[in-house]
């Protein structure tokens, strides 16, 4: 990571990076242990190994910036600043979750965050984000808005059609692709003819590069250029952010078709180890480390406490909330 | 009172909302200096300016997603169909997305998007220009659907539809757009889910609106030779629909008709007829009649497409079968 632009960030900022990733590493870790121990009725679809990306897109954010996630979420409405506790909650489907039980993992939601969504549609929430940046721009105050999808929704019509408008338009909205090389259990040779995701800007005059998306400062670093350039409204960028998932695509997933090896070589690569050898080299002892996981690990036993203690929706929860305004039910069954 | 074509009393609505909320914005394809493929938004960018109506690119996915994720931020945005078949290129952002959120984030935001649905037949138009699409927002949980017959209700419904917090589908039958109606120079939104009497009668109660409306009353005109006392009723909303409004006219007539464009199976026609036999069965009389576009694709040849979708005669037809036949069985129009 040597020569990334880092300068602007103490090692307490730097500290904060490494307890943001260690915090999505083990919400997943034991999310899949408590879904497991049949706390949680629903799908995860695990963000283990991506925690470079989450986070160094988020610390490259300010307030008022919005994103939009995809079904493999968690990692980015974490990276955003959620509660643990409320996330957990709402994939214990109980009614202190973000959704209040109506959504589940592909579905957090936290508009006060500026984390407009996970989302159930590959490449559903790319056109939201384009969207969004279209008020950001009308309402002049330098905001941006990010859009998180994988290598899979580049074959999607709403990514090249969002694309497209957010050229033209000049829209501040910064497109992360993660390439973690398979859309969903489909290698990246086998869905798409080409190799390079970021050339794809290519086509819409817009600017693409290619980041090491393990490198959570390389990230923070190539973000906050392309957000630079959406703020002084010289349109969006497409970062194509090369990265693997760990586990499956789904928690469950054996991922029996992946290549033997593979898995190994990118462990060697693991965001979260890298970043503690660069912490190491600019004299972070292991001890503070050591500190920042024991308060993740409390930080998580007592999101787990409060997801299990929040009562469970009563069935008839299921009529609420389906229109803002349900003209006092008149006529809306 | 002044007399006003449909086409313009949308207008002077999309105006006057413009006027009041800064944040209302159109979007759509060739909105802008063409004016739409109906002349609906003529001038209106010449008026407010290209940051208040985009002309987009031929992109509905992502000109329906970038409002609907405006919406979310703050905007209220109004999207025009250009042909309300092109909706099918737009429907996870409809159906998956917008109609959603309000639910999946247990009533803490709606997406107020407004869509425009150029709808139904207009001569030779076939079966990609043609298409009644209704029904298959009547039957999306989450989102509120629109029909105006007449400029003064296509205005007051319009800036109702604007005013509401969640997503609001418009349908806007071609065929209207030139007929002028009597529309006061002041007009107030009109709430959601008022039903409007057009015709009072004593023997049955026709169901209709849209183009298919006036077919309904030509019938009901003609009928009175008969000695048959038609009454018409207009829903005006499909969603929410006033069923106090059709319960009382059934508790007079006790027989009903429900004449519309799209057709018959699955349609609007056939949620209206189950509700009338499930909540108002100690109203009716007869077997309830539909009269609907048949099953089929529009066809292009003129005698075909006046053979598909039901006129003053067919429904006529029908009428006559309910108020004469009461017991008859089955019979189909």
């Amino acid at each position: 990571m040597d020569g990334v632009i880092d300068q602007d960030l103490d090692k307490e900022q730097k500290i904060d990076l490494y307890r943001s990733m260690y915090l999505i590493r083990r919400f997943e870790e034991r999310a899949a242990h408590l879904r497991q121990q049949g706390f949680i009725p629903g799908f995860l679809h695990p963000y283990v190994g991506q925690e470079g990306v989450a986070v160094g897109v988020c610390a490259a954010l300010e307030e008022g910036d919005v994103i939009t996630s995809t079904h493999r979420g968690h990692g980015h409405m974490l990276a955003r600043g959620a509660d643990p506790a409320r996330m957990y909650a709402e994939l214990y489907a109980r009614q202190d979750g973000y959704n209040r039980a109506k959504g589940g993992s592909l579905h957090l939601i936290d508009v006060e965050l500026g984390f407009l969504g996970a989302n159930g549609i590959v490449g559903g929430g790319i056109p939201l984000a384009t969207g969004a940046a279209l008020q950001k721009k009308r309402e002049g105050r330098g905001r941006v808005a990010v859009s998180f999808f994988g290598d899979g929704a580049t074959n999607e019509g709403s990514f090249h059609e969002s694309l497209n408008l957010a050229s033209l338009w000049s829209l501040p909205v910064v497109y992360v692709c993660e390439n973690n090389f398979y859309g969903e259990f489909t290698p990246q040779h086998k869905h798409q003819p080409i190799t390079e995701i970021a050339r794809r800007a290519d086509s819409y005059a817009m600017e693409g590069v290619v980041v090491e998306g393990n490198h959570v400062l390389e990230m923070r670093e190539a973000t906050l250029a392309a957000v630079q350039r959406a703020r002084a409204g010289e349109g969006p960028t497409l970062i194509e952010a090369r990265t693997y998932r760990h586990r499956g695509h789904y928690e469950g997933d054996m991922a029996r078709y992946r290549p033997p090896g593979e898995l190994e070589e990118w462990l060697a690569r693991d965001p979260l180890r890298l970043f503690e050898q660069h912490l190491s080299a600019e004299g972070v002892e292991d001890a503070r480390l050591d500190e920042v996981q024991t308060g993740v690990e409390e930080t998580l036993d007592e999101a787990a406490r409060f997801a299990e203690a929040s009562p469970h929706p009563l069935p008839a929860e299921a009529l609420e909330d389906v229109y803002m305004e349900p003209h006092d039910g008149r006529a809306l069954r | 009172m002044r007399s006003l074509p449909y086409r313009d009393a949308i207008r002077e609505a999309l105006i006057e909302e413009m006027e009041r909320d800064p944040d209302v914005i159109l979007i759509g394809e060739d909105i802008g200096e063409a004016g739409g493929a109906f002349g609906v938004t003529r001038r209106l960018q010449r008026q407010f300016g290209p940051d208040r109506v985009y002309d987009t690119p031929i992109s509905e996915e992502a000109i329906v997603g970038a409002a609907v994720g405006a919406a979310l931020v703050g905007a209220r945005p109004v999207v025009e169909v250009m042909f309300g078949d092109f909706v099918t290129l737009a429907m996870d952002m409809l159906v998956n997305q917008a109609a959603k959120t309000c639910y999946m984030t247990g009533g803490r935001i709606g997406a107020p998007v407004t869509v425009r649905m150029v709808t139904g037949t207009a001569g030779a138009t076939a079966g990609q220009h043609s298409q009644s699409l209704e029904a298959w927002f009547v039957h999306t949980p989450g989102v509120k659907v629109v029909a105006p017959s007449n400029a003064g209700d296509a205005k007051a419904l319009m800036k109702a539809a604007i005013r509401d917090p969640d997503p609001v589908m418009v349908f806007e039958h071609k065929l209207l757009y030139g007929r002028r109606d009597p529309v006061p120079d002041q007009v107030d939104p009109l709430p959601l889910g008022v039903g409007r009497v057009v015709r009072e009668g004593d023997d049955v109660t026709v169901v209709s609106y849209l183009h298919t409306l006036y077919a309904a009353l030509e019938a009901a005109e003609s009928l009175e030779a008969e000695g048959i006392s038609v009454e018409v009723l207009d829903p005006r909303s499909l969603v929410p629909f006033d069923r106090g409004l059709l319960a009382s006219s059934l508790r007079k007539t006790g027989r009903l008709v429900v004449a519309h464009e799209a057709p018959g199976r699955g349609g609007v026609g056939a949620e209206i007829a189950a509700m009338a036999a499930e909540e108002m069965w100690d109203c009716l009389r007869a077997p309830v009649v539909r009269v609907c576009g048949r099953n089929t694709p529009m066809p292009y040849a003129p005698e075909m497409e006046g053979f598909v979708i039901p006129d003053a005669e067919r429904i006529a037809d029908g009428i006559r079968a309910t108020v004469k036949r009461p017991t008859a069985r089955r019979q189909s129009f």
